[in-house]
C-alpha cells in the first residue's frame, strides 16, 4: 500500500471528529459488535490515514496487523479521492462501494490513541475506546502499545482476538532471539555461547532455554524484562534441554539424560529442588514435552517404539498413550508437538521422502491434516489464538521461521536472517507497567 | 599435540646432562717448553685420542636419546590416533557396528595402559532428524561407546560424555556422504595424555 497516495487522500479527506469521551457501544468488551458483512467472508475493512507523530506507522502497522490475522480483508483505499462534504462527516458510500464493512479511524493525541471503527452500512461509530500509548515513537514498546490497539479492533470487528502483541523466541548462531509477530523488532536476548529450545512462561516475560557449558547442557531461566539468566538444573553434566513451562507456570518440565537414556523431570519453575521422574523410557530418549491447556496432560517425542513417535501421559507419567499412528517396521519419525491453545489437537512434524512436513492431529477423532509440503518444515508452534503457527522452513533455501495460517493454507516469511529455527510463541503479552 | 611439543626438548635435556657427566673435564694444556720428548707426543696423542673417544661417546649417547625420543613419539602418535579416532553410527541408532567395536578395543587397551589419562566422548548426529530429539540420540551414542568401556573394566570417573546433536557437523553437505561422517561419536583426551604408552 502507498503511504504517499494514502497521505494525499488524507489531506483531503475529513474525518468526522471523535466524541471525546465515546461510549462502549457493545456494553462489554469482547463481544462482538454486529457489523454487516456477508457470513463466510471475511470483512472488509479501510484503515484510514492516521494524522500526528507516527501517524503513517500506526495507520501501517495496524493495516498489517489486521492482514496478518487472516480474519479480516484489508481494503487498500489510497485510490480513494473524496472530497469533504462540508460538514466535517464520513462519506460513508463511498468506503461501501469499495466493500468496506468497516472504517477504522486513529487519532493521536499525547500518550494516548483515540480509536473508533465506523460501521458502513449503519453508518455510525460502532464502538470507540481511548487506548495508552507510549510517547517515545518507534520504541518498542511504543509498537506493541499499537499491536495491542490491532488486536482489539480485531476483536471489536471479528469477535477474535487479534495476535499482533505477541512475540516469537527462536534461536540463530547459537543465541536465543526475540521479534515481533509481524517480524520487527528483533532482538537477541542471550549474549553468547549455545543455546537452544527456547520456551516461553505464561506470563509473558519469563523464558527458559537449554544452554551449552563445558561438561553439558543446563536448562536456564531468563527474565526479558531484565536480570541475569539463572541455571535451574542442578546437574552438573548430562543433557538438560526442551524446557517447558506448566500452563500455571508453576512447574519446568525438561528432558533430562545422562547414560541411560533421556526421561522428562518436572521441577518447581522458580524455586528449583528436586526433580520429580515423569516418564520411564527404559534406555530410549523423550524429549519436548507439551502441556495440554488444562495442565493436566503432556505430549511428547518418544523413541521407545525404536523410533521417534509422539505420546501422551497424565503430567505424572501415567496413562500414556501413543498419539500418532505408525506402521511396524516404516522409517517413520514423529517429534515436536505441540498442544493447541484450544486443546483440541496437536501439531507436531513428520518425516515424509526424508523431509519433515508440520502435520495436525485432531484430539477426538485422531484425524490427520498436513500443512506443509514445500521444503523441510520443521518445529511447530501454535499462537495463542489456535489457528496461526509458526515454524522453521528451508523453503527459500536456507532455514527460516515462517507463520502459516492453518485455516486458509496462507503463509508469511517472519524472519529474513538465516539459520533462524526451535521458534515459540508466546501468549496473549499484556502491556508492561 | 602437547605433549609433542614438550616432552621431546625435555627428554633430550636431561640425555645431554647425563652424557655430560660422563666426560672428564677438559683443560687447555698447559704450554710446555722445548725439547719435546716421544712420551709428551704419545701423551698428547692418548690425550686427543680420548677427547675423541668422548665426543664420539657423547655422539652416540645424543642419537640414542634422539632415537629414544622419536619411538616415544611415535608410541604417543599411535596411541592417541586410537585414543581419539572417532566412531560412527547407522541412522537413528547408537548400535555399536563390528568397526566400531573394534575401535574401541584398540582405545580400550590405550586407556589400560594409560591409567591416569582421561576422556570426554562427544555423541553427534546427523541434521536429519529433530534438532531437540538429536541432542538425545547424540547422549546416547556417546553413552554407549563409555558403557562398552566400563563394562570392560574402565574406571567410570575417566570417561566424561556429551552430545552435540546435530549441532557439530564434521562434514558439510546434505547427503549420506556427509550424514555418514556426521553420525559420530569423538574422543577427546581431557587430561594425563601427554605421552601416552602403548596399548598393552
Amino acid at each position: 500500500m502507498s503511504l504517499r497516495i494514502w497521505a494525499a487522500a488524507a489531506a483531503i479527506f475529513t474525518v468526522a471528529a471523535i466524541p471525546a469521551h465515546a461510549q462502549d457501544t457493545t456494553g462489554q468488551r469482547g463481544v462482538r459488535i454486529g457489523l454487516t458483512y456477508t457470513p463466510g467472508t471475511k470483512p472488509g475493512v479501510v484503515v484510514l490515514p492516521v494524522d500526528g507523530p507516527g501517524g503513517d506507522s500506526v495507520r501501517a502497522i495496524i493495516a498489517r496487523d489486521l492482514d496478518f490475522g487472516d480474519r479480516i480483508e484489508v481494503i487498500d483505499g489510497s485510490g480513494v479521492s473524496q472530497t469533504s462534504s462540508g460538514d466535517g462527516a464520513v462519506s460513508y458510500g463511498i468506503w461501501k462501494s469499495l466493500g468496506a464493512a468497516a472504517l477504522v479511524q486513529v487519532t493521536l493525541m499525547p500518550s494516548l490513541a483515540r480509536v473508533a471503527v465506523h460501521d458502513v452500512t449503519a453508518k455510525k461509530i460502532a464502538q470507540s475506546r481511548d487506548f495508552p500509548i507510549a510517547a517515545d515513537v518507534g520504541s518498542a514498546q511504543w509498537r506493541m502499545d499499537v499491536h495491542g490497539i490491532s488486536d482489539e479492533i480485531e476483536r471489536w470487528i471479528t469477535g477474535v482476538q487479534g495476535i499482533a502483541r505477541t512475540r516469537i523466541l527462536y534461536v540463530k548462531g547459537g543465541r536465543v532471539y526475540v521479534v515481533d509477530s509481524d517480524g520487527y523488532g528483533e532482538r537477541a536476548v542471550t549474549s553468547s555461547g549455545t543455546a537452544m529450545a527456547p520456551t516461553w512462561h505464561p506470563d509473558g516475560h519469563h523464558i527458559a532455554y537449554s544452554q551449552l557449558g563445558t561438561r553439558g547442557w543446563n536448562i536456564e531461566v531468563l527474565d526479558l524484562a531484565g536480570g541475569g539468566a539463572r541455571p535451574v538444573t542442578a546437574t552438573a553434566g548430562g543433557l538438560n534441554t526442551t524446557p517447558a513451562f506448566s500452563p500455571d507456570g508453576q512447574w519446568l518440565v525438561y528432558a533430562h539424560g545422562a547414560e541411560n537414556g533421556t526421561d522428562l523431570y518436572a521441577v518447581p519453575a522458580f524455586t528449583g529442588g528436586a526433580a520429580r521422574r515423569i516418564t520411564l523410557g527404559r534406555g530410549t530418549d523423550n524429549v519436548s514435552p507439551t502441556f495440554s491447556p488444562d495442565g493436566r496432560r503432556i505430549a511428547f517425542t518418544s523413541g521407545r517404539s525404536g523410533h521417534p513417535e509422539v505420546y501422551t501421559a497424565d503430567f505424572d507419567g501415567s496413562n500414556m498413550e501413543l498419539l500418532t499412528p505408525f506402521n511396524f517396521g516404516d522409517q517413520n519419525y514423529r517429534s515436536n508437538p505441540d498442544w493447541s491453545p484450544d486443546g483440541r489437537s496437536i501439531v507436531f512434524q513428520s518425516q515424509l521422502d526424508g523431509l519433515f512436513q508440520i502435520m495436525t492431529i485432531n484430539l477426538r477423532d485422531r484425524s490427520i491434516k498436513q500443512l506443509t509440503s514445500e521444503g523441510a518444515n520443521e518445529d511447530p508452534s501454535w499462537a495463542p489464538d489456535g489457528r496461526h503457527v509458526v515454524f522453521t522452513s528451508t523453503r527459500t533455501g536456507v532455514k527460516q521461521l515462517f507463520v502459516l495460517d492453518t485455516e486458509s493454507g496462507r503463509s508469511r516469511q517472519l524472519t529474513h536472517s538465516s539459520g533462524s529455527r526451535l521458534s515459540a510463541w508466546s501468549r496473549y503479552l499484556g502491556r508492561a507497567p | 599435540m602437547i605433549g609433542k611439543t614438550r616432552v621431546a626438548p625435555a627428554l633430550l635435556f636431561v640425555v645431554a646432562a647425563i652424557a655430560a657427566c660422563g666426560k672428564k673435564p677438559e683443560t687447555a694444556p698447559a704450554p710446555e717448553p722445548p725439547p719435546v720428548n716421544q712420551d709428551s707426543i704419545d701423551a698428547a696423542r692418548a690425550r686427543a685420542d680420548s677427547i675423541a673417544a668422548a665426543e664420539a661417546a657423547r655422539r652416540d649417547s645424543i642419537a640414542k636419546a634422539q632415537a629414544e625420543a622419536e619411538r616415544l613419539r611415535a608410541e604417543h602418535q599411535a596411541a592417541l590416533a586410537a585414543l581419539t579416532a572417532p566412531i560412527y553410527f547407522e541412522y537413528d541408532s547408537d548400535a555399536l557396528s563390528d568397526q566400531a567395536s573394534a575401535a574401541l578395543d584398540a582405545k580400550l587397551g590405550v586407556l589400560n595402559a594409560n591409567p591416569d589419562t582421561r576422556i570426554r566422548i562427544a555423541g553427534n548426529t546427523d541434521e536429519r532428524g529433530s534438532d531437540e530429539y538429536n541432542l538425545a540420540l547424540g547422549q546416547r551414542r556417546a553413552a554407549q561407546a563409555k558403557r562398552y568401556l566400563t563394562q570392560r573394566g574402565i574406571e567410570d570417573s575417566r570417561i566424561d560424555i556429551i552430545s552435540y546433536g546435530e549441532e557439530r557437523p564434521a562434514a558439510d553437505g546434505h547427503d549420506e556422504s556427509a550424514w555418514s561422517q556426521n553420525r559420530r561419536d569423538e574422543f577427546e583426551i581431557t587430561s594425563g595424555g601427554q605421552q601416552l604408552k602403548a596399548a598393552r
